[in-house]
């Protein structure tokens, strides 16, 4: 910026200074307004996490818990429906849990905190239908003489596992939704929060 | 005038090429030119100036405000869980659950007050220096429809909190077309959609508050200005710049709005937020005048309160309202409130043609339009104070005195304008 | 003539004579007093949270007074599950209506609501909750200073004691309470701070923010009025 008789040098530093000045002004006038956006206290209380007693929750039981409006399932796994989660490997999707659906402490062969209980978003990844349960295995399932037992989204047909993976060739593309949790006790979990410090 | 029709010619920069574009498709540079840097306006504006672009900056604080603040409100008089009015309970949700709603929430009843006084103001000056007289009449008479949409406005939204001031303040003021011969008993239930203002009224009512001054208002201020930029404006001298013209056309004592007005209007506009923000983060209350202490008890049809009063900004005009207690030929004391009323905001209209004054601006005028100007303003702050107490006969007849000395600044002004003793006017501005 | 004119200006004034009087005691102000606002909701929560409700404060706001999660759950969590939920009540209005006349209101703004020109809505609930008396004419045997005939009993007798309206309109404490007079003007001192803190719980931030606010407006103040006056160096 050459400063000579065309332009007023002194005039125009205290005109970009003003205008950053009301531009700081600006912004933090807008802020308040964007913020208006964000959950309110009513929204974040409905979101609060929730705390289920699974005391009562018998081997190969399962029980469904909203949260956030979504229905979660807590499955109670027998011995031997962990034991068939290993076998089914080439005909999921994403056996491995390569992709984002659950966190860190998820990402294993059983996607839980411990084996014998899976706690899982029960809403299909393909366009948010909530999939039935189809814990009977074979033939009786009404699937196919092989199904070892899992859930089946009526809507287009998706079927999962017991761990929640995804089978191939499915509409839906990825693994159910594992949702932050942790252990408070034996008996109880809270949906809804990762555990502090873990 | 070479300039008047030559389209925008790029420099070469990038800027400059899009400038192009844009101008050979859109009078973007002929209304640059004819509306900011080539509209040439008088160089002794006073502070009195001042409030047309406040109002302005108001009325979009008011919409900006309002837009974010219907995102969280409910018009909806029934009770929730906790047997509070869900419109009710939804701004004290505003006020404390949704994050800075309280800030949002006290922009707009603060920016309400605001308005109104931003608007007296401005209003003032046009009386101040005769800027409602010829050639400029009909920007007042459009000015006027805009105060008389702004009134509507402000009350349709003072319902919308469902107090007990808002619910009971719409019951008055509603009931008072109850008194039209015929008609006015199934106009009442018409425009309420019920037989009592309830949840129609409610719903209608907010529709109408956003229909106004998001649709209305700032389609009335486009076309008040361009009037106003057609002949150009006034000034504290009351002559006509236009009248001395230099070689190119351009008034002797004009300068451009741009950029003098828009930094001087720049000054304007921070001083009066620095105002705003007093009030706002230290008496959003303002002793409750702004937001009225009775507002705060959600609206209840079985009680009345007992004192009903309307927001400071319509004192005045309640004041006269109730000043007619005498019933005169065959019409009763209660139409001759309500026409009385409505002829206090008309009587503007008339304005332009009642001044017969040779000159403009009171610094020329005689004694008697000034001695009349403050009767006149004297009559509006007490009816004002009046019109948020409660009657006694002593203040019934203060503002019986007051009404009348109200309506005589004008109906006795094609007098006193002609009989005064003006002085002679300058030929240019004196600053 | 300049008498006339003068009596005239003098006119106005007769607009000044008012109407029903009503005298308020200053309320104590407790406005950033952490320890007399918790005490103060400990008053509200165990004594006026069972007919009256505060629908649009949510407990965990009580943060701001100094109280931790932990802390509201396990003293204050009366009427509600989680610390995110509002303190509302279970009694229904209809109910409330039948059994006292008139529903006990919503305490959440009440502070506010009480506000005249007589004093301060803290003013108000101040004078009103030292002021009950004594009075076998009404179905609660209680009637107060400031609310002729209200349909609320002194729910807080015992720590008062009872009071009696002399002929000559003063009260006298005729039966003393489990608190000395003091005392229990300081606890419903706390109670009210209390009544005013959720009628705004957002106040004291507020204020703080608009010393900030008016802080930067100032200095944006000194640039647009520099630039000003830089451009108006060119009009004579």
């Amino acid at each position: 910026m050459s400063c000579d008789e065309k332009v007023d040098c002194g005039r125009r530093r205290l005109l970009v200074a003003t205008s950053v000045a009301g531009g700081v002004a600006g912004i933090a006038a807008a802020i308040p307004f964007v913020s208006t956006f964000a959950p309110s206290e009513r929204a974040k209380s409905a979101g609060a996490p929730v705390e289920v007693d699974i005391g009562k929750l018998a081997p190969g039981e399962m029980m469904t818990v909203e949260w956030r409006g979504k229905p979660v399932w807590i499955i109670h796994r027998t011995q031997e429906m962990i034991e068939r989660l290993s076998q089914l490997g080439d005909k999921l999707s994403d056996p491995n849990s390569e992709r984002n659906m659950q966190p860190d402490y998820a990402k294993n062969a059983h996607r839980s905190i411990k084996p014998e209980y899976l706690v899982a978003v029960g809403i299909c990844t393909h366009l948010g239908c909530s999939p039935s349960e189809k814990f009977r295995t074979g033939a009786e399932s009404g699937i196919d003489a092989d199904w070892p037992g899992g859930f089946l989204c009526p809507c287009h047909g998706s079927t999962f596992d017991l761990a929640g993976r995804v089978y191939k060739s499915k509409p839906a593309p990825d693994n159910l939704e594992i949702p932050p949790h942790y252990f408070l006790s034996d008996a109880r979990i809270l949906i809804g929060e990762d555990k502090k410090g873990a | 005038m070479a300039a008047a029709t030559e389209k925008y010619k790029s420099d070469g920069t990038t800027a400059g090429n899009l400038l192009e574009w844009l101008d050979a498709r859109f009078p973007l540079m002929s209304l640059w030119r004819d509306h900011l840097a080539g509209y040439y306006a008088p160089k002794n504006f006073n502070f009195w100036y001042f409030f047309g672009s406040l109002a302005m900056l108001v009325m979009v604080l008011q919409i900006v405000t309002g837009v974010f603040l219907v995102m969280h409100y409910k018009p909806d008089a029934s009770l929730n869980a906790a047997g509070v009015p869900v419109a009710f309970a939804s701004v004290e949700y505003i006020m404390r659950d949704v994050p800075w709603g309280w800030l949002i929430r006290y922009m707009h009843s603060t920016g309400a007050s605001a308005f109104f006084i931003v608007v007296y103001l401005h209003m003032f000056r046009g009386l101040l220096y005769g800027s409602y007289r010829k050639p400029r009449e009909l920007i007042w008479l459009v000015g006027v429809v805009i105060f008389l949409v702004l009134m509507g406005t402000a009350f349709m939204g003072y319902l919308l909190p469902w107090g007990q001031m808002s619910y009971w303040g719409a019951q008055v003021i509603l009931n008072l077309v109850t008194v039209i011969p015929g008609i006015g008993q199934d106009l009442g239930v018409w425009l309420r959609g019920d037989y009592v203002v309830g949840d129609a009224t409610l719903s209608r009512l907010f529709s109408l508050h956003y229909l106004l001054p998001v649709l209305i208002v700032p389609a009335l201020v486009m076309v008040h200005l361009i009037a106003l930029h057609e002949v150009g404006s006034n000034n504290p001298d009351g002559i006509e710049i236009k009248k001395h013209k230099d070689a190119n056309g351009i008034p002797l004592d004009g300068i451009p709005f741009h950029p003098y007005y828009t930094v001087k209007d720049i000054v304007g506009v921070v001083v009066f937020f620095m105002v705003f923000s007093v009030v706002l983060f230290f008496m959003p209350e303002a002793g409750g005048y702004f937001l009225e202490a009775n507002n705060f008890f959600p609206a209840d049809p079985m009680v009345t309160p007992p004192h009903i009063a309307p927001v400071w900004y319509f004192g005045p005009f309640y004041s006269i309202l109730r000043a007619n207690t005498v019933n005169f030929f065959w019409i009763d004391a209660k139409l001759w409130g309500v026409i009385f009323m409505g002829l206090g905001v008309l009587v503007f209209f008339f304005l332009p043609w009642l001044d017969k004054s040779p000159v403009k601006s009171i610094r020329y005028r005689g004694p008697l339009y000034k001695g009349a100007l403050a009767i006149f303003v004297v009559s509006f702050f007490v009816l004002g104070y009046l019109g948020m107490l409660a009657p006694t006969p002593g203040r019934t007849l203060v503002a019986q005195v007051c009404t009348i000395l109200y309506f005589a600044f004008f109906l006795l002004m094609p007098i006193y304008t002609a009989l005064d003793k003006c002085k002679p006017e300058p030929e240019r501005v004196t600053g | 003539m300049k008498k006339f004119l003068l009596a005239c200006l003098c006119f106005p004034l007769l607009a000044f004579a008012s109407g029903a009087e009503l005298h308020l005691d200053r309320a104590p102000a407790r406005d950033r007093d952490y320890a007399a606002l918790q005490n103060g909701a400990k008053v509200f929560v165990n004594y006026c949270l069972n007919c009256h409700g505060a629908s649009y404060m949510r407990y965990n706001r009580l943060r701001d007074i100094g109280l931790s999660e932990a802390q509201i759950r396990d003293n204050l969590l009366f009427t509600a599950e989680k610390v995110g939920e509002p303190m509302a009540i279970a009694m229904r209005r209809a109910d409330g209506k039948q059994w006292f006349g008139a529903a006990p209101p919503d305490l959440s703004v009440i502070a506010r609501a009480r506000a005249s020109e007589f004093g301060s809505g803290a003013d108000w609930l101040y004078t009103y909750l030292r002021g009950f008396y004594r009075d076998d004419s009404r179905p609660t045997g209680w009637n107060n200073t400031v609310f002729a005939n209200v349909g609320m009993p002194h729910v807080l007798w015992e720590l008062q004691g009872e009071q009696t309206m002399g002929a000559d309109h003063h009260l006298t404490l005729t039966k003393p309470g489990l608190l000395q007079p003091a005392e229990y003007d300081a606890m419903v001192a706390d109670l009210v701070g209390f009544l005013v803190y959720i009628s705004e719980p957002i106040a004291n931030f507020r204020k703080e923010l608009g010393v900030v606010v008016l802080i930067g407006l100032t200095i944006l103040f000194v640039f647009a009025y520099a630039l000003k006056r830089e451009y108006w160096r060119d009009v004579h």
